[in-house]
Formats: structure tokens, sequence, C-alpha cells
């Protein structure tokens, strides 16, 4: 179950990176702060659903207890629920994504909170995560379809390039 | 301008093998059941891999043997036998520098551990799922290592190459139909590469990226070009069918003559 919530927030961070994507993309700062923020998915996240119990546990990383998340069982294969990210500050205000997650796989993605108040602001709301996934891999990448790195375990995977191009494409 | 006909496309992924392991599809039928199974196929496959070959498990084939060879009694499973091979192939291929008789182990203690070959063999194994998806383009990345096909007449994947140093940059683009990109270094995990002559971490190499048509070979060799250190990239050169692209521990970023990439380096 751990996993799959680090799993999960893993892709709420990745939707944080989009949004610091845009910011980068209009102007300098909040970028980090942005980034800084979606990586910390062990606070102010929640995470609520049901796991099918397999629990079949997959081989994880010595790595992967860093951060307070203990490495223990649990496929992602059966999840369903919504997982909540972290508030990430950005340049224009508070931002926090909610995933929608059904037998495994994310089956939606919602803004549940985003800035408001002025004309630049409003435009954020308008397009929210589907202008800021097109950003992510047009402004960002080199129009690139995957990345090669060095080997990404689940705890890099939520600050990662690859986690925002997987998400661009999951619906 | 971009004048080509938008292709459907839809990405599933999940944690496996202790990764998280993407699949993209570009194809009419990204979204129809059949397809869908096909990739739940890959996943399942690679789960079945992992519960015979992870050495996090005790109660895996490889964790029942906690680092000893593998005696008759292991490679009675012809997977076990198969991969049993292959690390020897790897030892021969790379003249030593990819040994996996003698590396540290989760548990503690050094012994056989194939770890470093089976992940580019089972993404290999299991893409086999998806290889007569006709019409279909395929795109897999397993914690970075990457193995793609385009269908004729079909655009390229271009394959973004990580800056070591800055994760969120890239350091060359790759436009490539078809083959296998690995990349192995210290930047995500330190230096978690042994030497097998001297048997402590190797930190000479920074990272090295090799493309190439298979994903088990490719990583196998970039591992082992870490693991050499000073020469790697006069040895990376001298492969038949791979290229490379490498970055020193000083920053230096070189590639061999056969490197496809925009950057065109060369070494110095």
């Amino acid at each position: 179950m751990r996993r799959i919530t680090l799993w999960l927030l893993s892709t709420v961070a990745a939707l944080v990176l989009l949004f610091s994507y845009k910011t980068s993309t209009m102007g300098p700062g909040g970028e980090s702060s942005a980034i800084a923020a979606g990586s910390d998915g062990s606070t102010g996240s929640s995470w609520s659903g049901t796991d099918d119990g397999s629990g079949t546990g997959s081989a994880g990383s010595p790595n992967d207890s860093s951060g307070g998340s203990p490495d223990s069982g649990g496929s992602p294969g059966g999840a369903s629920g919504t997982a909540t990210g972290s508030v990430a500050q950005t340049r224009w205000g508070p931002v926090q994504v909610r995933i929608t997650v059904s037998g495994g796989k994310i089956t939606d993605v919602t803004a549940v909170q985003v800035p408001d108040g002025n004309h630049r602001d409003q435009e954020i709301n308008d397009y929210a995560v589907p202008v800021l996934r097109q950003e992510a891999i047009s402004a960002q990448s080199a129009n690139i379809d995957t990345v090669s790195g060095a080997t990404v375990t689940s705890e890099g995977y939520r600050e990662s390039l690859q986690s925002a191009l997987d998400a661009a494409h999951l619906k | 301008m971009n004048l080509t006909v938008e292709i459907d496309r839809r990405a599933w992924v999940v944690q496996v093998m202790g990764l998280p392991v993407s699949v993209h599809l570009r194809g009419p039928e990204v979204r129809t059941d059949a397809v869908a199974e096909r990739v739940e196929r890959v996943f399942a496959e690679l789960r079945e891999l992992d519960a015979v070959f992870s050495t996090y498990r005790p109660e895996s084939v490889l964790g029942r043997l906690g680092g000893a060879p593998p005696g008759p009694t292991a490679t009675a499973d012809p997977l076990v036998r198969e991969v049993v091979t292959l690390c020897e192939e790897a030892r021969a291929r790379t003249g030593g520098w990819f040994d996996t008789r003698r590396l540290p182990l989760p548990g503690g203690g050094v012994g056989f551990d194939p770890s470093g070959l089976v992940k580019g063999w089972a993404v290999q194994r299991a893409a086999r799922w998806l290889a007569d998806l006709d019409g279909h383009d395929r795109c897999l990345n397993a914690g970075g290592d990457v193995l793609l096909r385009t269908g004729p007449g079909r655009p390229s994947w271009r394959v973004g190459v990580e800056d070591p140093d800055h994760p969120e940059r890239l350091l060359d683009v790759l436009e490539l139909e078809r083959g296998a990109v690995a990349t192995s270094g210290t930047a995500r995990r330190g230096a978690h590469i042994t030497d097998p002559r001297s048997g402590r971490p190797a930190e000479a190499v920074r990272s090295v990226t090799v493309v190439g048509p298979e994903l088990l070979w490719a990583d196998v060799y970039a591992t082992a070009a870490v693991a050499r250190g000073a020469d790697a990239l006069d040895w990376l050169a001298t492969l038949d069918g791979y290229a490379a692209l490498l970055v020193d521990a000083t920053g230096r970023v070189a590639a061999t003559p056969g490197w496809p990439g925009g950057r065109m380096l060369r070494a110095a």
C-alpha cells in the first residue's frame, strides 16, 4: 500500500512539475519552489482507496526507504481511489492536484486548487492541466517522447521528466 | 510547422521490479480492450520474472540462493538457465568488466547477482507481447532504459538523453525507429556499479548512454563501461552495432564515432 501511495504521489508531483515548466516559460521565478514542494510527497498529501490485497511486493532499491516511506509490499495492479498532492507554491500562488485511479491506472486528473484573482491566473485556470501537459513536452524537452537516464527508482521517478511525459499520455 | 496527422497515443505506467515501467503506444487501436490486454500481459510477465529473479525477495529463486552460484536445482528452470548463460556471455563480451559473480548483495555480503542483466532481458522479453500489434508504434521505458519500435512510414520516437548533472535537462535527443537506449551511471543512485577488478564502486565515469539493437546488450555495455572507467570510450567504439555517449567524472562529454545524436561529439 505504501508503494502505491508513493507511486501516485510521483504522478501528483509530475503534474506539479508541469506547472513549474509553465512557469519557466513565462519568466523567471517560481520554478524551484514548485518542484521542491511537489517533490515532498510525504507532507500534506493524502490517499484514499483500496488495494486488491495481492500484496506481491515489488523488489525495491534500498534507497526506496528514504523520505520516511517504508518499502513494504503492495502491487499497484488493483489499486483504486484518489490521491491528493501536497500544495505547491508557484509564482502565481498555491497549486494542488488530485489523481483518480481505477484498477491501478490513472483515470482522471483534476486541479483542486489553482490561483485566481487576475487575468493571468484566470488563463491558467481555464487551461489548467491539459495545456500544462503540452508545455511539459514542447517547452522543456524538445518535443521528446521518452528519456533515457541512470536507473530511476520509485523515489527518483516523481521528480523525473519521464514521469511528466508519462502523465501527459495516461488518459 | 507540423504537418503530420496526429496519431492517437496512450501510456501506461506500473511499478514493477522496483522500477517505474512505462509503455507508450501510438496507433489507431490504443483505446481498445485488446491493446490494453496486451499491455497488461507485458506487466504481468515482468511481475512473473521479478518473482523468480528478484534478489530482494527471500522466496524468489535468486533470493533462496542468497548469492550462491546457481546449481542444478536453480538452473532446472529454463529461464534461470538462460539468464546464467547470458551472464557468462556478458562477462565474455565485456572482457570481464560486467561480472555478476561477486557483487554486493541487498542483504549484505558479496555473491552472484544477475539483476543488472535481468532488467534489460526481462523488458525485451516482455515486449514480445506487443510485437504483432500491426499499425502501432511502441516505446517502453524501464527506469530510464528504453526499447522502441515504429511501423513503416511512421515518425521516429524522440529519446532525450538525460544530463546526469541536471536531470531536468537533456544532453542530446535521438530520433530512432527501432532499437534500445540504456544509460548507466552514478547520477541517480550514487556509485552503485562495482568495479569487478577492485571490488569497489566505480567512480571515474559519471554516465554512459548506449544505443543499439538490443536493450539487454545496450544495458550490459553501459554498465560495463562505467565499471571500466578511463578507457571506456575507446572500448565502446569497438562494439559492433552499438554507439555511446559518455560523461566523465569532470563533466566532459564525448561520443563514439557512430553516435546518432545531434551533438556529433567526438572523443578529444
